[in-house]
């Protein structure tokens, strides 16, 4: 079971974690982008903390919500409308929830990856955060279904991104403004996947605080 | 008439495509959102959303992007406010907007204008293959 007092610590870790990364992320956007992802998320996030207080007692649904408009109306950049439709759907899943259960809780994962993927117009294996996401999503259901907690689920779903920003290495670029690089963003890991990491890392260390 | 709305990462580009766009229709209903509030690049929602406002009319408004955040924040506005007739074309940038724009003046419909845009394919700029 996861409370709404958790999800909003969860996103003000998340807005600590960007904030701390955000030159790394800005120089691995520097390699294979514009330089912008770090700068962007952090000032997104930066925006998302001051919006908190207003949502201290609001269901999960009016959470992601809040934060799904403060990333869209201030990031800027590509990650903005992502991230932003990723909390928007899953905002639209936990709708007047005041707790989710792990079922739950993949189910919102599961709209915020497919919100991305819409929004994106890609998939798995382009080179975007779809490939941290993605094999996390899997990973966490997989866990549930097979009656693991959500942490030693969540845990699984870490590895999984983990694994996918390394794989992010291997392959070309083809979505995003790192594909007009082609075959020379091989070798570069993606910015964006590199994000979605810290997110799920971060939620994993704040639900193993208790 | 229908409105056009230039979204891009750049106030300057978005007013420098309208000024291309206005040689050939200078009454044009065209409105500028480029760049973040601050000035820097990128896109804003807002400023996407008050373009939008400043040229619609029953008409309705074609919406022309650049590229990646303009894209797809313009799609979010349009998911937000829900007007049937508000359009993203599919079309390059400068051309595309001295198209829309003179269609636009011409009293060209909404679909009309957004067909004989996107398939007018004027980014070719040689003759022969
Ligand atoms: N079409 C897409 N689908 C999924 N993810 C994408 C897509 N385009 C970009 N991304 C992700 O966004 C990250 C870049 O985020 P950032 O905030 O730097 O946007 P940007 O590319 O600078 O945006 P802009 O479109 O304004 O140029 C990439 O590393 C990638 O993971
Ligand atoms: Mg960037």
């Amino acid at each position: 079971m996861i409370d709404a007092k958790k999800i909003l610590e969860i996103i003000s870790a998340i807005a600590k974690k960007i904030e701390a990364e955000k030159n790394f992320l800005t120089q691995l956007d520097n390699e294979i982008g514009d330089g912008d992802h770090g700068i962007n998320l952090a000032r997104g996030f930066k925006s998302v903390e001051e919006k908190l207080p207003s949502l201290a007692d609001k269901d999960i649904g009016a959470i992601f919500k809040g934060v799904s408009m403060q990333l869209v109306s201030t990031v800027g950049g590509a990650s903005g409308p992502l991230y932003g439709t990723a909390f928007m759907k899953a905002g639209n899943v936990c709708k007047g929830k005041m707790e989710l259960t792990a079922e739950e809780f993949v189910a919102a994962i599961e709209a915020a990856v497919n919100g991305v993927k819409m929004r994106g117009k890609a998939v798995e294996g382009e080179k975007t955060m779809l490939d941290a996401l993605c094999p996390a999503y899997k990973a966490i259901k997989a866990g549930i279904d097979c009656g693991k907690n959500l942490i030693d689920a969540l845990n699984d779903g870490v590895d999984a991104a983990a694994a996918g920003v390394e794989y992010t290495k291997t392959i070309i670029a083809t979505k995003g403004r790192a594909s007009y690089l082609g075959e020379r963003s091989i070798g570069h890991q993606d910015p964006g996947a590199t994000s979605s990491l810290f997110m799920l890392q971060t939620a994993l260390e704040v639900l193993r605080r208790e | 008439m229908v409105g056009i709305v230039i979204a891009s990462h750049s106030q300057k580009l978005s007013e420098g495509v309208i000024e291309v766009a206005r040689m050939m229709a200078e009454n044009a209903p065209l409105a500028a959102a480029g760049g973040m509030e601050n000035g820097d690049l990128g896109t804003s929602y807002d400023k996407i959303l008050n373009a939008i406002d400043k040229v619609y009319s029953d008409d309705g408004v074609v919406i022309l992007a650049d590229m990646g955040s303009a894209v797809m924040t313009a799609e979010m506005v349009l998911e937000d406010i829900e007007y049937e007739n508000i359009k993203i074309l599919n079309c390059p940038l400068v051309e595309g907007a001295i198209l829309a724009a003179m269609e636009s003046v011409e009293g060209r419909d909404l679909e009309d204008l957004a067909e004989r845009v996107e398939t007018a394919h004027p980014s070719k700029k040689l003759m022969d293959d």
